[in-house]
C-alpha cells in the first residue's frame, strides 16, 4: 500500500502571498475554484492502493483547515490527517519527526508533495518509473526542464542520461549547473528515514560541539534538498523522473493566477463539468472559466479567459473580467472591468471602475520558461504586478486601481497606480 | 463691415486633430472653430471676412465657398508667403481693409467667448480714437502680458509683460477693432502687433480697452479646448438651454448632435459634446469630452477629458482619461487603458498607454 505526505508549511511562511494569506492559510487559497491543496489530494486519491494522506505543517489547528479536511475525506473517501509540527522543521525534519505515523501500516512507498506547487502530478508515472529502472529501494524526484537563467532559482539536478540516476544535486546555485529542476514532488520508501536519521545524528553531534545558541537551531530541522539530496546524489539511490506535464511554483499571489490557468486548462480532461460554457440567459464566456454555482452573474457580463468566480459573488451588468480570481462574497458593479487581478473576499468594485494588474506570466515564446519568483521592488520601485485587493476592500465608482496591492478593510476614495495601500 | 481673422499656420498645438483638418474647421461644440467667430461677426454686421493664412488648404477654401453662400457674405483668403507675425497680415490685406473709411475687426482664431462685436463697435465709436482691444480678466496675471488702463474711460496707459508685482489682472483677449488710418502704422514685414504697434498707439492715446463680460478661452491646445468647451456649454445653459440634452442618463451640460445615437444605460455628462453620426453603445460613461463626427464608442467604456477624433472607434471596456486625444480614424482595441495618449491619425492601438505619450 501507499501513502502520501503533503507539506503545507505554516503561517510564518507564505509572506509573499500577503495580503491574501492574512485571511486564509495559503494552502487553502482557491486556485481554479478549489483550494490549492485539493488538487494535490485529488491526484493522490487517484493513485491505486493509496491508503492515507498526511498533511504536515505548523499551522495551529483551525476551523477552515478542519472543515476542508472533513469535506475532502468525504469527497475522496480516503483518510486524511493533519500532523502539526511543534516548530518549523524543514522539508526533511517534518517527515522525520512523524516517521512512525508514515510507516505505520507498512507502506512500501510514499509520496511527498510540497503544497505550493501546481502540477499535473504524474504520480502513477513516477511509480512505474521507479519499478522500471530496477533499483527496488531507490527514491524518485519529479523533475522538469527549465531555461538556463531561471534554473538557478531552483534545485538543480544533473542526471545520468541513460539511467536517470541523480549524479549531482545543488539547491539554487549561483552559476548554471543543469536545466533539470526539482519540482518538489518525491517518491520515497521508508529507507529514506535512515538517511534523514543520519543527518539528524550528525546535527546532534555538531550541536554538542557548538556554543549554546539562541535555540533556534534544532537538530531536527532538516532540509530534504540541501541536506539529503545533495548527499544521496551519485550513490545509486536517487533518480529523476522528468515530466513534460505542466508545473509551476505558487509562491506569490501573482503565480496563483498563472496556476489557475494551468489547472483550468487541465479541467477539459479532468473536470469538464467545472468549466462554464455559453448558455442562453447566461454571461458570455470566453476561454476557460470557473463559476461557482452560487455566484450571480448578469447575462450581459463577459468572463474569461482564465477567470475563477467564488461562492456568492455578484457580478453586475456589462462587467468584464479576464485573467482574474474573484473570491467569495465579492461584488462587481455594473460596467466595471477587472483584468489580471485578485479581488478579495467581500470586496466591492464600483460602477465603471477599472481594476487592473500586469501579468507576470512566463515568457510564452520559451517552452521551458517558468514564472519568475517576483521581487516586490526593483531598484526602489514597485515592480508592476497583478493587482490584489485584500478582503473587504471598497473601490468607488469610475476610478482606476492599477498595479497595486490594497490591504484588507480599506475604503478607497480615488484612483491609485503602482502603490501598496496600507 | 470687414473683419480679419489671424488663422496663421498649421495649428500644431492642436495636433493630432490638425493633421487631418485645418484648425479653423475643427469642430468646437459641434461647430467649426472659425464659424463661431464668423457667425458672430455676421450678426454684428460684417459682410466681408478676410482669413489671414500662412498655408493654403483646398479643404479650407472649398468650405469657405460654402459658407459664403450660406451666410451671404464674402470670405477672402489672404495668403502670406512668409510668416508676418500678428501685424504683418494687416499690411498684406491693406487693400481689402482700406476700401472705405469704416472700422474693421481683427481677431485671433483660437479665441472662444460670447463674442461682443456689437458692443465693441459701439464702444469704439464712443471714444472715437484709432483702436480698441478687448481685454479679459485672469486669475494669475504674472503668466501673461497685462494691460494697464483707466477704468472709467478705457484708455490704455501701457502693457506690462509677465508682471512680477500686481499692476493689472486684464489681458489682451485677442479681439480688436481699428480705424483704417491705423494701417499706416504697419509695414509689410514680420511685425508683432502686441509688442511693436500697440505700445505706440497707447502712448499716443489712440488705444482703448473694453472689458469682456463672461467667459474667454484660448482653445489652441487640447487641454484648453476641453476647458473652453466646459465654459461654452455653461454659456449655452444660460442663453439657450433648449440646445442641451437632458433626461435620464444625461448629467449637467451635454450637447448632442441630433444624428448621434446613444445606447441604453449610459451616463453622459457633465460637459460633453457629441458630434454628428456618433454612435455611443450601451453602458458607456462619458464626462468632459468631445466626441467628433462619425466616431463610435463601444459598450461599457469610460471616458473622461478626452477628444475622440473623427470616425475613430473606442473599443469595449476601454478607459481613456487625462486629455487623451485620438486623431482621425484611430482604433482603440477592447479593454485598453489610455492615460494622456496623443494618438496620430489612422493608428490602431493594441496596447495600453499607462503614462502620457505620443503614439506615432
Amino acid at each position: 500500500m501507499l501513502k502520501a505526505v503533503i507539506l503545507i508549511g505554516g503561517p510564518q511562511k507564505g509572506t509573499r502571498f500577503r495580503p491574501l494569506s492574512f485571511e486564509v492559510p495559503k494552502p487553502l487559497f482557491p486556485v481554479a475554484g478549489v483550494p490549492m491543496l485539493q488538487h494535490h489530494i485529488e491526484a493522490c486519491a487517484k493513485v491505486p492502493n493509496m491508503k492515507e494522506i498526511l498533511l504536515i505543517g505548523f499551522y495551529q489547528p483551525n476551523e477552515e483547515l478542519t472543515r476542508f479536511l472533513l469535506n475532502a475525506q468525504q469527497e475522496f473517501k480516503i483518510s486524511i490527517r493533519y500532523l502539526q509540527e511543534y516548530a518549523a522543521l524543514g522539508t526533511g525534519g517534518g517527515i522525520y519527526h512523524f516517521r512512525d505515523q508514515i510507516v505505520s501500516g507498512s507502506p512500501e512507498a510514499f509520496f511527498v508533495l510540497n503544497a505550493d506547487v501546481c502540477s499535473a502530478f504524474p504520480l502513477t508515472e513516477m511509480l512505474s518509473f521507479q519499478k522500471e529502472h530496477g533499483e527496488p529501494n531507490s527514491f524518485v524526484i519529479l523533475g522538469t526542464t527549465s531555461n538556463r537563467k531561471q534554473s538557478m532559482n531552483y534545485g538543480c539536478i544533473v542526471e545520468n542520461e541513460e539511467t536517470n540516476e541523480v549524479l549531482h544535486y545543488v539547491e539554487k546555485p549561483s552559476t548554471f549547473v543543469s536545466d533539470i529542476i526539482n519540482c518538489g514532488i518525491y517518491l520515497f520508501n521508508p529507507d529514506i528515514f535512515q538517511h534523514i536519521g543520519a543527518i539528524f545524528q550528525k546535527n546532534q553531534q555538531d550541536m554538542l560541539l557548538e556554543e549554546p545558541t539562541n535555540g533556534w537551531h534544532r537538530a531536527e530541522a532538516i532540509r530534504l534538498e540541501q541536506d539529503i539530496f545533495t548527499a544521496l546524489a551519485g550513490q545509486g539511490k536517487l533518480f529523476v523522473y522528468k515530466t513534460l506535464g505542466f508545473w509551476s511554483q505558487i509562491k506569490s499571489a501573482g503565480s496563483a493566477i498563472y496556476a489557475s490557468r494551468l489547472y483550468l486548462n487541465q479541467y477539459h480532461i479532468s473536470h469538464p463539468e467545472r468549466l462554464a460554457s455559453n448558455e442562453e440567459g447566461g454571461p458570455k464566456i470566453s476561454g476557460n472559466v470557473y463559476v461557482h454555482p452560487t455566484a450571480q452573474i448578469d447575462p450581459t457580463a463577459t468572463l474569461g479567459p482564465n477567470v475563477s468566480i467564488g461562492t456568492g459573488v455578484t457580478i453586475g451588468a456589462g462587467v468584464r473580467v479576464r485573467e482574474s480570481i474573484i473570491l467569495h462574497g465579492a461584488t462587481l458593479q455594473d460596467h466595471c472591468c477587472v483584468l489580471n487581478s485578485i479581488v478579495g473576499w467581500d470586496s466591492t468594485i464600483g460602477k465603471w471602475a477599472r481594476v487592473e494588474g500586469t501579468p507576470s506570466d512566463p515568457n510564452p515564446n520559451d517552452p521551458y520558461a517558468k514564472i519568475d519568483s517576483e521581487t516586490l521592488f526593483r531598484e526602489g520601485k514597485l515592480t508592476p504586478s497583478i493587482t490584489i485587493l485584500g478582503c473587504n476592500v471598497t473601490i468607488p465608482s469610475e476610478v482606476i486601481i492599477l498595479n497595486s496591492i490594497v490591504l484588507p478593510h480599506k475604503d478607497l476614495n480615488r484612483s491609485f497606480k503602482n502603490q501598496i495601500i496600507l | 463691415m470687414k473683419a480679419l481673422i489671424l488663422v496663421g499656420g498649421y495649428g500644431t498645438r492642436l495636433r493630432p486633430l490638425t493633421l487631418s483638418v485645418p484648425k479653423p474647421l475643427v469642430e468646437f461644440c459641434n461647430k467649426p472653430i472659425l464659424m463661431h467667430q464668423v457667425e458672430a461677426l455676421v450678426k454684428a454686421g460684417v459682410t466681408h471676412v478676410i482669413l489671414a493664412v500662412s498655408y493654403m488648404s483646398e479643404l479650407l477654401e472649398r468650405e469657405m465657398r460654402v459658407q459664403e453662400e450660406r451666410l451671404g457674405i464674402r470670405i477672402s483668403l489672404s495668403h502670406e508667403k512668409e510668416p508676418l507675425g500678428t501685424a504683418g497680415p494687416l499690411a498684406l490685406a491693406r487693400e481689402l481693409l482700406n476700401v472705405d473709411n469704416e472700422p474693421f475687426f481683427v481677431l485671433n482664431s483660437d479665441v472662444i467667448c460670447d463674442f461682443p462685436f456689437k458692443d465693441l463697435l459701439q464702444f469704439h465709436h464712443n471714444h472715437g480714437k484709432e483702436g480698441t482691444i478687448v481685454v479679459t480678466r485672469v486669475e494669475e496675471p504674472s503668466k501673461y502680458g497685462v494691460v494697464v488702463f483707466e477704468t472709467d474711460s478705457g484708455r490704455i496707459h501701457r502693457f506690462v509683460e509677465k508682471p512680477q508685482v500686481f499692476v493689472s489682472n486684464k489681458i489682451n483677449a485677442g479681439m480688436y477693432i481699428f480705424n483704417p488710418s491705423m494701417l499706416s502704422r504697419i509695414q509689410l514685414r514680420p511685425t508683432s502687433i502686441e509688442k511693436e504697434i500697440f505700445p505706440v498707439m497707447a502712448q499716443e492715446g489712440h488705444l482703448y480697452a473694453m472689458e469682456l463680460q463672461g467667459f474667454w478661452m484660448d482653445i489652441g491646445q487640447p487641454k484648453d479646448f476641453l476647458t473652453g468647451m466646459c465654459m461654452y456649454l455653461q454659456s449655452v445653459r444660460q442663453h439657450a438651454p433648449e440646445r442641451l440634452r437632458t433626461g435620464p442618463g444625461f448629467l449637467g451640460n451635454v450637447l448632442v448632435d441630433p444624428t448621434a445615437q446613444i445606447g441604453e444605460n449610459c451616463t453622459i455628462g457633465p460637459n460633453v459634446t457629441i458630434g454628428a453620426g456618433v454612435v455611443v453603445e450601451d453602458g458607456v460613461r462619458i464626462k468632459r469630452c468631445t466626441v467628433l463626427k462619425g466616431a463610435r464608442v463601444r459598450s461599457h467604456s469610460w471616458l473622461e477629458s478626452c477628444i475622440v477624433g473623427w470616425s475613430s472607434s473606442v473599443g469595449q471596456w476601454v478607459r481613456m482619461e487625462n486629455v487623451t486625444v485620438l486623431g482621425e480614424d484611430v482604433i482603440v482595441n477592447d479593454e485598453l487603458y489610455l492615460n494622456g495618449a496623443n494618438v496620430l491619425p489612422h493608428k490602431s492601438i493594441n496596447e495600453s498607454v499607462p503614462e502620457p505619450r505620443i503614439i506615432m
